[in-house]
């Protein structure tokens, strides 16, 4: 792997651009891997990087029925924050916010981090009580977390509307600032890139097709549209469609996958200088670096796989942005698109071992995965590399749900999550 | 929007009068405090969540407010049949092959 820096720009302006090698290699797949991941969006790739990385484990093939990062990775709206409720929460949360500061010099890719500040709007009396009670539970765990009054909020926000004649006036917000954007595609390729250079396989077009299990249960591999590829370990990271890889091992997952959208808008000006989010009026907000406002909607009500939604819901979250924001109310939106999202019952994920020997899954985190992305493969390849899960996703197994002991994040994590 | 039939309307009508209540057939026990740990969880919390048929709750909440059962496609999200509530799963598809 050739290190990207101003030196090799420089190198390479000199002779026409011709030096540049491909960012991962695309080998045939081999009989057997020591490892095989199921899915090469964010999150797979992060765990194949680590695995290389920390674990010295590069015998790894991950596998894509599409093409790299063209799930959920391509279709985030890129909000990056840690201000959740529970101990647990914070923990795996906080651990990805603090992998994100330095990611870009790690990876030697610019993953375009941007510590520009998450703020939730808080309308009525409930959300400051719900606010304020995270504001300090995060405190507590030390994560940065403040409130706001709206003075203080149209400060750090210019364009927002604060007037107290609005349907549902701003009356209050709490700001991480450390929370805030990166690139999402550039997540999935620098992981690829750093994975691939240490030997991992990363094969697209091979959707898997079943996964097979020795007469004792254990995993020996999966079958793919590119045949029979073996493995002792096989980690699920398929986001909407984990529940599908998992019920071909036998496994049935509290997952339901529903479509969730997202928009944007034409480019302009800077105007939106950070994150906003309103859980009460359903919408959220960012600029992106082309200009674009970046805008999220909900999810639709019934589970499928189409990645489409109903244009319904997309026009209810733009009915909030234009109560939040008057001034975009004349702002043309260029794109919309939908993906697949996975959700658990307490809209918490699950990144643990399985009832099957040498089978793991990282899945169910809903409408809000991205952000957790270099901490989710950081834990989840020490998952698979000793057996054993990390302690920071320790709690995150899939018997919680019939120990009762839930990471309730509904309220945190909702829609807007 | 989907365009939902309700059998008891007998009406196309648009998404937005209904409510989905998730899987359908899933029986409640008679028995729920005498329910294992393991059947509560397949009861309360494991969903089938198919790539393909699935049967589901709809509510005309908008409507006649009844519940009712459908089967829909959950990769085209097109209807093949809605029916009443109570009525047993069907076990021809109208229009699908298997």
């Amino acid at each position: 792997m050739k290190k990207y820096s101003v030196f090799a720009i420089a190198r390479e302006a000199m002779r026409g651009h011709k030096g540049w090698e491909e960012q991962w290699s695309s080998p045939e797949p081999k009989k057997e891997y020591d490892v095989i991941i199921v899915g090469a969006g964010g999150h797979g790739l992060a765990t194949a990087y680590y695995l290389a990385t920390v674990h010295g484990i590069t015998n790894v093939a991950v596998l894509e029925k599409g093409w790299l990062g063209g799930g959920n990775t391509g279709r985030n709206t890129t909000i990056i924050r840690s201000n959740y409720l529970y101990d647990e929460s914070a923990g795996i949360y906080d651990h990805a916010l603090k992998l994100w500061d330095g990611l870009s010099q790690e990876l030697n890719y610019n993953v375009m981090y941007s510590a520009r500040g998450v703020m939730m709007l808080a309308h009525n009396v409930h959300d400051i009580q719900v606010l304020k009670r995270h504001v300090h539970a995060n405190r507590l765990n030390g994560i940065d977390n403040e409130w706001l009054s709206p003075e203080q909020a149209k400060e750090f926000c210019p364009p927002l509307n604060i007037s107290k004649d609005a349907r549902y006036p701003v009356v209050g917000a709490a700001l991480q600032r450390r929370g805030g954007t990166a690139r999402h595609d550039a997540v999935a390729w620098g992981y690829a890139r750093g994975a691939s250079a240490r030997g991992v396989h990363i094969i697209q077009n091979c959707e898997v097709t079943g996964v097979k299990r020795a007469p004792n249960g254990a995993v020996m591999g999966v079958d793919t549209t590119r045949g029979f590829i073996g493995a002792r370990k096989v980690g699920v990271v398929a986001a909407g469609h984990s529940s599908v890889i998992m019920n071909m091992a036998g496994v049935r997952m509290p997952l339901e996958s529903y479509p969730l959208q997202a928009l944007v808008s034409e480019p302009v000006k800077p105007v939106v200088p950070c994150v906003v989010m309103s859980n009460t009026v359903h919408a959220y907000i960012s600029q992106s670096d082309k200009g674009e406002l970046v805008i999220g909607a909900g999810t639709d009500q019934y589970v499928s796989y189409s990645q489409t939604g109903g244009l319904h819901i997309l026009q209810h979250t733009l009915d909030a942005i234009c109560e939040m924001f008057p001034i975009f109310t004349r702002m043309k939106m260029l794109r919309s698109w939908g993906g697949i999202v996975d959700v658990t019952p307490d809209r918490s994920p699950i990144l643990a071992k399985t009832p099957v020997p040498g089978l793991y899954v990282n899945c169910g985190w809903g409408t809000g995965g991205f952000k957790a992305t270099p901490g989710s493969g950081h834990v989840f390849a020490h998952t698979i590399a000793r057996d054993d899960p990390h302690p920071i996703n320790a709690p995150f197994t899939i018997e919680r749900f019939r120990t009762g002991r839930l990471i309730d994040e509904a309220a945190a994590a909702a829609v807007a999550h | 929007m989907l365009l939902i039939r309700c059998p008891y309307c007998e009406e196309e009508r648009p998404e937005l009068e209904f409510r989905n209540a998730g899987e359908a057939h899933i029986a409640r026990s008679a028995n729920m405090a005498g329910e294992s740990d393991d059947d509560f969880e397949k009861f309360f919390f494991i969903r089938s969540n198919p790539k393909g048929i699935i049967h589901e709750r709809w509510r005309h909440m908008h409507g006649c407010a009844r519940f009712f059962n459908a089967v829909r496609d959950t990769v085209t999200d097109k209807f093949i049949m809605t029916y009443k509530a109570g009525e047993p799963k069907p076990s021809k598809l109208p229009g699908v092959a298997k």
